[in-house]
């Protein structure tokens, strides 16, 4: 089972974001990214699976900013 | 008194050769005198190949350079009968630690396994390493094995051609010609004879200097490995301090790219950043002072005819992970053999191919480890120094994170997967780490181990299965050795050799990698693997 989960799976998706966004509050830029890459490395061991972490990888370097999936 | 890098170990003696009215020629000519250089002599004169070795100086390695020498190395060096006096004189440690800003975040254990003869590593200067290579040469000497070494003996114009390479070499009586059917070229990572012959040597440069110092100080710091990410003694840089034995330590500090060599190397700029790491107070001098950029590059082939490539003429990584001199030494491992081979006729010449081959892959391992550690160590964007540091902070309490703390991965020997000299893997249940391609595992046998029984041939092991003592199999002699898994009490045989088989026998080719494996003897496949091990490659 190394498919890549895209369709809806988070529970209670507006909560999430707003912790999301309140975890980052108050910090500088540099505290921010940091923050951002630990949670990262915590998530990705959470998945533990290689290829599934290649397939998110490739799947966050196909978006463009602007346009959505690249073709 | 002079120190022994300081003293000629091997002064320039005047050889009948220069005299010869034409070229005389040689079975195999070592050009280098370094750590692979004369383990590959050492190891060709066991085997009674005449080997003569040149070197452009008289003296063995200025300064230390390589501390960390592995288990591995130290098995190699009990075949050619001199692991024991460096063992004793070198310092032993398994542990290592690592720190971020002021704070331990990871402790490491190289070898939480016992049952083995050797150390995950010992720290040896490189001058005493080489002597030790030297001292057991002059005893085969003394034993009248062909071996000889001419010390400022400079290679300066080599040419190749099918039969060989016909090589001019400055001494201070002048210069001199001479051939030889094989020409190892040992001399290190500005190989003169990679340039002579204009060949290529590609890869990565690091934008980055480390200042080496190795100094002699009474300190209480236990025999680990230390390493430190962004101490307050060396902000935003990191830092490595390692016991030597003569109460020498190796301190290696990163300096980043922007600097004043020259400026830095100066004892009143080394000083203060010493003490600002040891103390104030601390009371040291100063041995040895060097400052190093590193690359991480190889030929794209160690094999050009009868000119051959080992240690870092053919490769050259980073220091972190100690893979430099270990993986030129296991380079000799496997070339020494099949020389043999090749030079008695026994093997076709295409059995060379396979040294290219086997010691690429390790080259290539060995590159990508020491690439990736330099990687985390000196990170080279915004994000990847985020992500270090994210690493780091997460380590220190979260088990997670420190698989990902990267300080250098430690040499460990490459495995031959897909070697040609292999036959595929016959023993069901049969323990991963010594599939074909793998390097014995070492365990505890009677009152000594076994990797000490395998001797320097082909050796067929039984583990709790009938071997023939002694057979001859296309010329090439095979020994054999028969064990019983209930002998070692502590199951270490069992669990490296048998796994869940009941028995097994194996056939390990002298450099004591695996070539098959089998639950019992049986002679055509016996002869069929010692064919494919000692074959051409296509
Ligand atoms: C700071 C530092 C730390 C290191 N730490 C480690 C470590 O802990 N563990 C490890 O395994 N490795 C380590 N290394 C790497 C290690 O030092 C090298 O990999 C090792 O010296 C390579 O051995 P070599 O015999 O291939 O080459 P060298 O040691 O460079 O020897 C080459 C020899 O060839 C001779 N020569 C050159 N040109 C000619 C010529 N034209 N004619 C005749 N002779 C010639 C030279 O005089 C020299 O004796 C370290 C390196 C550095 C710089």
């Amino acid at each position: 089972m190394s498919d890549l989960k895209t369709s809806p799976n988070l529970q209670d998706p507006d909560g999430f974001y707003a912790e999301l966004l309140a975890a980052h509050e108050g910090l500088t830029k540099a505290e921010s990214d940091a923050l951002n890459a630990r949670l990262i490395l915590l998530l990705a061991n959470q998945i533990g699976e290689r290829e599934k972490l290649s397939k998110a990888l490739a799947a966050a370097r196909d978006i463009t900013p602007q346009g959505g999936a690249k073709s | 008194m002079s120190r022994i890098f300081e003293r000629p170990l091997y002064p320039y003696e005047r050889s009948p050769d220069q005299d010869a009215k034409a070229p005389v020629r040689h079975p195999v000519v070592v050009v280098g005198a370094g750590p692979v250089g004369l383990a590959l002599a050492v190891d060709l004169a066991l085997k009674d190949v005449p080997v003569l070795v040149l070197d452009d100086n008289d003296k063995v390695s200025h300064g230390s350079r390589a501390i960390c020498f592995s288990k591995r190395t130290l098995e190699i060096l009990d075949r050619l009968g001199c692991g024991q006096p460096l063992v004793e004189k070198g310092v032993t440690w398994n542990k290592g630690k690592v720190f971020f800003d002021e704070r331990q975040v990871y402790e490491f254990n190289l070898l939480p396994e016992a049952g083995h003869r050797r150390p995950a590593f010992i720290n040896l200067q490189q001058y005493h390493f080489e002597v030790g290579l030297l001292e057991r040469l002059r005893e085969l000497q003394a034993e009248g094995k062909p071996v000889e070494i001419r010390g400022r003996n400079r290679v300066t114009h080599v040419e190749k051609d099918a039969s060989g390479a016909r090589l001019t070499i400055e001494t201070p009586d002048g210069p001199y010609d001479l051939e030889a059917d094989w020409l190892i070229a040992c001399d290190g990572a500005k190989s003169p004879v990679r340039s002579i012959l204009g060949l290529d040597f590609h890869g990565r440069v690091f934008e980055d200097n480390f200042l080496i110092a190795d100094v002699i100080m009474e300190a209480e710091f236990p025999t680990e490995r230390w390493f430190w990410f962004d101490p307050p003694f060396n902000r935003g840089q990191s830092a490595l301090l390692h016991k030597q034995p003569d109460g020498v330590w190796r301190i290696d500090l990163q300096l980043g790219w922007d600097i004043d060599r020259e400026k830095e190397m100066r004892e009143e700029n080394v000083i203060p950043r010493l003490k600002a790491m040891l103390g104030e107070e601390a009371k040291f001098s100063l041995e040895w002072v060097s400052i190093y950029t590193f690359q991480c590059r190889r030929m794209e082939r160690f094999a050009h005819g009868r000119v051959l490539f080992a240690g870092d003429s053919a490769h050259q990584v980073s220091p972190f992970g100690a893979r430099g001199a270990n993986s030129g030494i296991q380079d000799t491992d496997n070339l020494a053999w099949k020389l043999k081979l090749v030079l008695d006729g026994r093997a076709p010449e295409s059995l060379i191919e396979s040294y290219n081959r086997e010691r690429v892959q390790a080259a290539d391992e060995n590159i990508l480890n020491s690439t990736r550690s330099t990687d985390f160590i000196t990170p080279k964007s915004e994000m990847s120094r985020i992500f270090r540091d994210a690493v780091l902070d997460l380590a220190e309490s979260h088990a997670f994170a420190r698989p990902l703390v990267n300080s250098g991965r430690l040499s460990v020997p490459a495995i031959h997967d897909a070697s040609t000299l292999n036959t595929a893997d016959a023993l069901p249940g049969g323990p991963a780490r010594t599939r074909p391609g793998a390097p014995a595992a070492d365990a505890p046998s009677g009152n000594g181990w076994l990797l000490g029984k395998l001797g320097g041939g082909f050796t067929l092991l039984g583990v709790d299965a009938k071997v023939p003592e002694a057979s001859e199999v296309k010329g090439v002699p095979l020994r054999g050795i028969a064990l019983s898994a209930g002998e070692d009490a502590s199951g270490a045989l069992r669990e490296r050799y048998l796994g869940t088989a009941k028995q097994a026998v194996y056939l390990l080719r002298p450099d004591q990698h695996v070539a098959g494996r089998w639950p019992s003897y049986d002679p055509s496949a016996i002869a069929a693997a010692i064919g494919t091990a000692t074959g051409g490659t296509a």
